[in-house]
């Protein structure tokens, strides 16, 4: 592997970092999806790119499908969701900007660490891509921790997943079946959640994850 | 090979007919149906698998794609699995005569015909696997499928109770199994019986395994502590299923844990056997205690299971040893002691189940305090019973008297040992051997006392008559095995000739060369002994004494009203009672077995008030070790309880946490 080639995937799994902390920051819903559109749009470059590095067709339908998807559909499909719940446009973060900004600091710091230490073996390129991978994984993590809004719970959800697609890439010889199934599954877990939060919003008049908890039934 | 594809058939025809029980389950003639077919089928396999067995054929293997993709079902004929997939169908085929005649009283018999093929499929099943994975399966299938048949009454809340700590016991007994397996099979991930016998494990290893194995086994088996479900659980199902469970089940648990003693762990150290030992000396005595203080019959019988499964061990413990120290003649005696008394405790058990369950039917009572004075009401049941109980404490010259007699032989090779401390714990098992006879003598003695001697000791008792014939049947023709098995033993000790070369790689000498049917273990000068002889002394004695007493002394017979000390009211009431007549054993034993006090509250001189005398006992093991665990469990428990209430960002929190903290533990180790 040349220097570009190298060069080129790691600028773009760093930008998927980059859009990971993005989202954390974000306090309207709107801007909330925008970024995770513009997140899955540099995935499917990410992957595109890996498919003309290694020399694999198939990664190039990984590609199209998470821009299908995750750029167009999902985006698509959420601001209609806001339109027609007539949700707060603003989002209720539970831990402030600040803090949580460190925290995925943090998270970068670990995964970086992790990578390096335990994937000695492995060529630079994987172990990188790797790195970004679990970074992008936790900040999905972090951000389903830190939100209140059942909507920011799905865009991290989403976005999560956005890094086991890179982390799935990088690893050679994903077959496509894989990607096909985990596809599947992000629309299904889609069409789940989206029933979910019509229901939420019928029943509660509300989409605040804390208006879930008093109706959890008996508590001792 | 045949024989290994016609075994897999006939459990496939026992697994159809489950179904079709399922179907017919309703009709009225269901019994007959499902029974009859099961005996056909287990018949079937009786005969195919003891072909192979006595005919000492190779063993045979077969891998079917079904189970795991990459692995198969793995599934082997040798002799050791022969000779119990023949010892199963045996009493399988015995079961289900017998069930042709009891399971017309069953009162739910949808609950149970279905259930009953596919035990008898299971426990012909797990000794054909011959992979972890087909192992634990049947395994599970075997001990689910008997689960099923011992809630049959689940209504009855000490059944359901009983259904609940097997359930817990076998899931506990199966967890230690597939650990066993997982060390067994390694890092490499070798599954299949014969990678695991290609690599035999470092002996730490195959001490874990073995330790796991004999709880594994162990639990299912009986071996105490691990025994507590059984008293429970058997006397629960209906009686065919309890006779299966007590006389089948618990040996193809003994199968399981000789598949890893004596084959899978490879060649065994002698430091084993100090855990077999002493465990089934602790089970046998714990055992045949109980069973003298227990006043329910089939949990009676169970008990005296527990008992047998101990004396069983004990005998495999010494086999293991003598292995061990290249002292291979020994070692092939102890095992012929333990698989003849494997075999002869399923041919007895079954029986004494048959009979409790023939009680059952006839009176509807199992406490021994409403029984009595059944023989005379129920000869064909009372009589076998006789033997039955008369085998299982270890007369002559029954078959009971030549597993336990050969097991003392076994014991009386301990000076062989070149370890003092083998030297000395055999002597203490031989002792133990000794009382356990003993007190199983007694027990029965109380049992067949109480339960059919005297005057009834209540009217369902006394309303009692014999039952149906397939019943009868089946009790006359293991009562006619036990006494065949008891006189003429030489036969059956060649005939287990084959399991002992394969297993311990040597055998005791061939009988049928000694004259005059007589069997000696080690050689004709040192002990030797011969049943036909006691037989036809005791028939002898019997018929010259009943001639006598009938020449000389029945016609000076006259019947009277028995002198009543002057007491004007002769109750049944008043003749001895299952607890009184365990009162010696009670006050010697009790104390120490079961923290046994006895209080009598006196009345004072004038106080027309009745005297009491009441017996507070308690099960130790149940006290001391699974009172404080579940306890500790529901403490727990009730701690995490909390958890189950978090919100959704609290349990995404823990989650994330959790991650956080593997993945900075990953970093520092690395």
């Amino acid at each position: 592997m040349n220097g570009l080639d190298f060069d080129v995937s790691h600028m773009l799994a760093g930008a998927l970092v980059l859009f990971g902390f993005m989202l954390l920051y974000q306090t309207r819903l709107y801007a909330l999806i925008n970024v995770y559109a513009a997140q899955a749009i540099v995935l499917s470059l990410a992957v595109a790119w890996q498919a003309y590095v290694q020399d694999k067709p198939h990664l190039y339908a990984t590609a199209a499908i998470a821009f299908a998807f995750k750029a167009a559909l999902i985006p698509y499909a959420l601001h209609r969701a806001i339109v027609r719940l007539g949700v707060a446009r603003e989002v209720e973060t539970v831990v402030g900007v600040g803090p949580t900004m460190l925290a995925g600091l943090a998270c970068v710091a670990l995964a970086i660490v992790v990578m390096l230490r335990i994937a000695t073996e492995t060529d630079a390129l994987a172990r990188e891509d790797l790195a970004f991978a679990l970074s992008v994984i936790l900040l999905g993590l972090l951000m389903m921790v830190v939100r209140r809004s059942q909507v920011s719970l799905v865009i991290g959800f989403m976005s999560l997943e956005n890094g086991l697609i890179l982390a799935a890439a990088g690893a050679k010889g994903m077959p496509l079946v894989v990607e096909f199934a985990v596809a599947f599954s992000v629309v299904v877990a889609l069409v789940v959640i989206w029933v979910f939060l019509f229901r939420l919003r019928d029943r509660f008049g509300a989409l605040d994850a804390q208006a879930l908890d008093a109706f959890q039934g008996e508590r001792r | 090979m045949i024989a290994l594809v016609g075994l897999l058939l006939v459990d496939l025809g026992l697994l159809t007919l489950a179904g079709i029980a399922a179907v017919v389950a309703r009709r009225r003639d269901a019994h007959t149906i499902v029974y009859g077919a099961a005996l056909a089928l287990s018949a079937l396999g009786l005969a195919i698998s003891s072909a192979h067995f006595l005919g000492r054929e190779a063993p045979a293997s077969l891998v079917l794609p079904i189970g795991l993709p990459w692995l198969g079902a793995h599934f082997r004929l040798d002799a050791l699995s022969a000779f119990f997939i023949a010892l199963g169908h045996l009493g399988a085929a015995a079961a289900s005569l017998y069930a042709i005649g009891y399971g017309r009283h069953e009162t739910h018999p949808a609950r149970v015909a279905p259930f009953y093929p596919a035990f008898l499929a299971g426990l012909a099943l797990v000794p054909l696997a011959d992979d972890a994975y087909t192992f634990l399966v049947t395994w599970e299938f075997m001990s689910l499928a008997s689960w099923a048949l011992v809630m049959a009454h689940h209504r009855r809340a000490e059944n359901a109770q009983a259904g609940f700590v097997y359930l817990v016991m076998a899931a506990f007994g199966a967890l230690a199994l597939l650990l066993a397996f997982g060390l067994l099979a390694g890092a490499s991930g070798g599954y299949a019986f014969d990678a695991m016998r290609a690599h035999p494990p470092k002996a730490v290893v195959a001490g874990f395994a073995l330790a796991l194995a004999l709880i594994g086994a162990g639990s299912k088996a009986g071996l105490a502590p691990l025994h507590v479900w059984l008293p429970l659980a058997h006397p629960a199902a209906p009686s065919h299923v309890s006779a299966l469970m007590s006389g089948v089940m618990t040996k193809v648990a003994i199968y399981g844990f000789m598949r890893f003693a004596f084959d899978l762990l490879g060649p065994p150290d002698w430091r084993w056997s100090l855990a077999v030992m002493p465990l089934g000396a602790a089970t046998a005595l714990i055992g045949v205690l109980s069973a003298n203080m227990e006043i329910d019959l089939k949990r009676l019988l169970a008990y005296s299971t527990v008992e047998n499964i101990g004396l069983i061990f004990i005998a495999l413990g010494l086999a293991l040893a003598f292995e061990a120290d290249d002292l291979s003649r020994a070692a092939a005696l102890a095992l012929t002691a333990a698989m003849l008394h494997a075999f002869n405790h399923m041919l007895f058990k079954s029986l004494l189940f048959f009979a409790a369950g023939a009680v059952l039917t006839a009176t509807g009572a199992r406490d021994l305090n409403r029984l009595g004075g059944l023989f005379d009401r129920m000869r064909w049941t009372s009589l076998s019973a006789l033997i039955g109980c008369a085998a299982i404490a270890g007369l002559p010259p029954l078959n009971g008297f030549v597993s336990e007699w050969l097991m003392l032989q076994a014991v009386l090779l301990g000076p062989a040992f070149p370890q003092w401390t083998l030297k000395l714990m055999t002597l203490g098992m031989g002792a133990a051997v000794a009382l356990v006879a003993a007190l199983a003598a007694a027990a029965f003695a109380r049992a067949f006392g109480i339960a059919f001697l005297g005057r009834p000791r209540s009217p369902e008792a006394a309303r009692a008559g014999e039952v149906d014939a397939p019943m009868r049947y089946a009790m006359a023709g293991l009562a006619g095995a036990c006494l065949l098995a008891g006189i003429f033993p030489g036969v059956l000790i060649d005939a287990l000739k084959p399991l002992a070369q394969a297993t311990v790689g040597a055998a005791m000498p061939l009988q049928s060369k000694i004259g005059w049917t007589s069997i000696a273990p080690i050689a004709e000068l040192r002990s030797s002994y011969n049943g036909l002889l006691v037989f036809v002394f005791f028939v002898t004695a019997g018929v010259m004494a009943s001639f006598v007493i009938h020449r000389f002394a029945s016609a000076a017979l006259r019947r009277a009203p028995a002198w009543d000390c002057g007491f004007p009211n002769s109750d049944p009431a008043t003749q001895y009672t299952a607890q009184s007549f365990a009162q010696p054993i009670r006050r010697v034993y009790g104390g120490f077995a079961f923290a046994a006090r006895e209080t009598v509250d006196m009345p004072r001189p004038g106080d027309p008030r009745a005297a009491r005398l009441t017996i507070h006992m308690h099960d130790r093991v149940w006290r001391g070790l699974y009172a404080p665990i579940g306890a500790a469990v529901e403490g727990i428990a009730t701690r995490l309880n909390p958890l189950q209430f978090l919100t959704i960002r609290q349990y995404l929190s823990v989650v994330f946490g959790a991650l956080i903290a593997l993945l900075v533990l990953l970093a520092a180790r690395s």
